[in-house]
């Protein structure tokens, strides 16, 4: 029978490999926003399986805000890689130095 | 049995595809195969009754948000061969944040197994009422207890929406656009004059 254990361990994995994907990929910011979609679909998949699991549907709601902060983040993150793009015709984010911050 | 097999099918196709999705060359790629994991992660969902995050799931992110990323990796004309040249240099490193984080996260389920933790029961307000289906339920409490949350969600929406499209919008000087105040500022008795010339007279200006 599935347990709450095997949705928390397919979480787990995947969020693994998201954080894997941004250290893989560190010069390639499409590939890291990627990768941080991957982080919020595991934390989805978790809020799901445990709100499903105990019966209660806050963890649901939950998962639905996280999925509208996700497209925010995704829309605003590539709106900032185009211009950044324009400004310099690469999107090499390992010497991103512009600020001196 | 079917259901324990769906799980596996939809759990083993859903963590390869994240993993092709980071290590695939071209990123047109990684973008098809993070569809193909949100598809499967949403077939997950589904397995637990949870249908409509499901669906939304599906709508939201294949939908908007990896034609976004397709549409941004299309548009951009990028030497992708000289953005993997780390790759191989950070793999040592990333491996070993990424096992500490498993080991990190095995430890945590162990812990939850031995019953190190008391998750609580419910208190019931939340919970789905009888007879109702999924999205009955969750418009029930979305409309009811989280009503400023969800208000709270749809102005973060607005914001990302104005922010992208500040951004990005850029003034083109071979274009010729509206100038609104200019329209605005116009009166009548500077644009027209009444006139009512005689018949078989001309109009004097």
């Amino acid at each position: 029978m599935i347990g709450i254990e095997h949705y928390v361990v397919v979480s787990s994995i995947l969020f693994v490999l998201g954080v894997l994907g941004i250290f893989l990929n560190r010069k390639n910011i499409i590939v890291i926003l990627m990768a941080i979609e991957l982080i919020l679909l595991a934390v989805n998949i978790n809020l799901v399986a445990f709100s499903s699991f105990l019966g209660d549907l806050t963890g649901q709601i939950f998962a639905m805000f996280v999925l509208t902060v996700a497209a925010g983040e995704a829309a605003v993150g590539l709106a900032i890689l185009v211009i950044y793009f324009r400004g310099r015709g690469s999107i090499a984010v390992d010497d991103v130095n512009r600020m001196k911050g | 049995m079917i259901h324990v097999f769906a799980f596996y099918l939809f759990a083993v196709i859903t963590i390869a595809s994240a993993v092709t999705t980071i290590t695939a060359r071209n990123p047109v790629h990684s973008v098809l195969w993070l569809i193909l994991a949100f598809f499967n992660a949403a077939g997950l969902m589904v397995l637990t009754g949870a249908e409509f995050i499901a669906m939304l799931l599906v709508i939201v992110y294949v939908g908007a948000v990896a034609v976004l990323f397709l549409f941004v990796v299309m548009m951009l004309d990028i030497d992708f061969a000289e953005l993997r040249a780390g790759f191989v240099k950070n793999f040592p490193l990333g491996l070993l944040v990424a096992i500490v984080l498993l080991a990190e996260m095995v430890l945590g389920i162990g812990a939850y197994r031995a019953g190190a933790m008391d998750l609580g029961t419910p208190d019931g307000a939340a919970a789905t009422p009888a007879g109702a289906s999924n999205i009955e339920a969750i418009g029930g409490l979305l409309y009811s207890r989280y009503l400023f949350l969800f208000e709270a969600a749809g102005i973060i929406l607005l914001v990302a929406m104005i922010g992208a499209i500040v951004l990005t919008h850029r003034q083109r000087s071979d274009t010729r656009g509206q100038k609104i105040s200019k329209q605005i500022m116009r009166r009548p008795d500077e644009a027209t004059v009444n006139v009512k010339p005689e018949v078989g007279k001309g109009v004097q200006l």
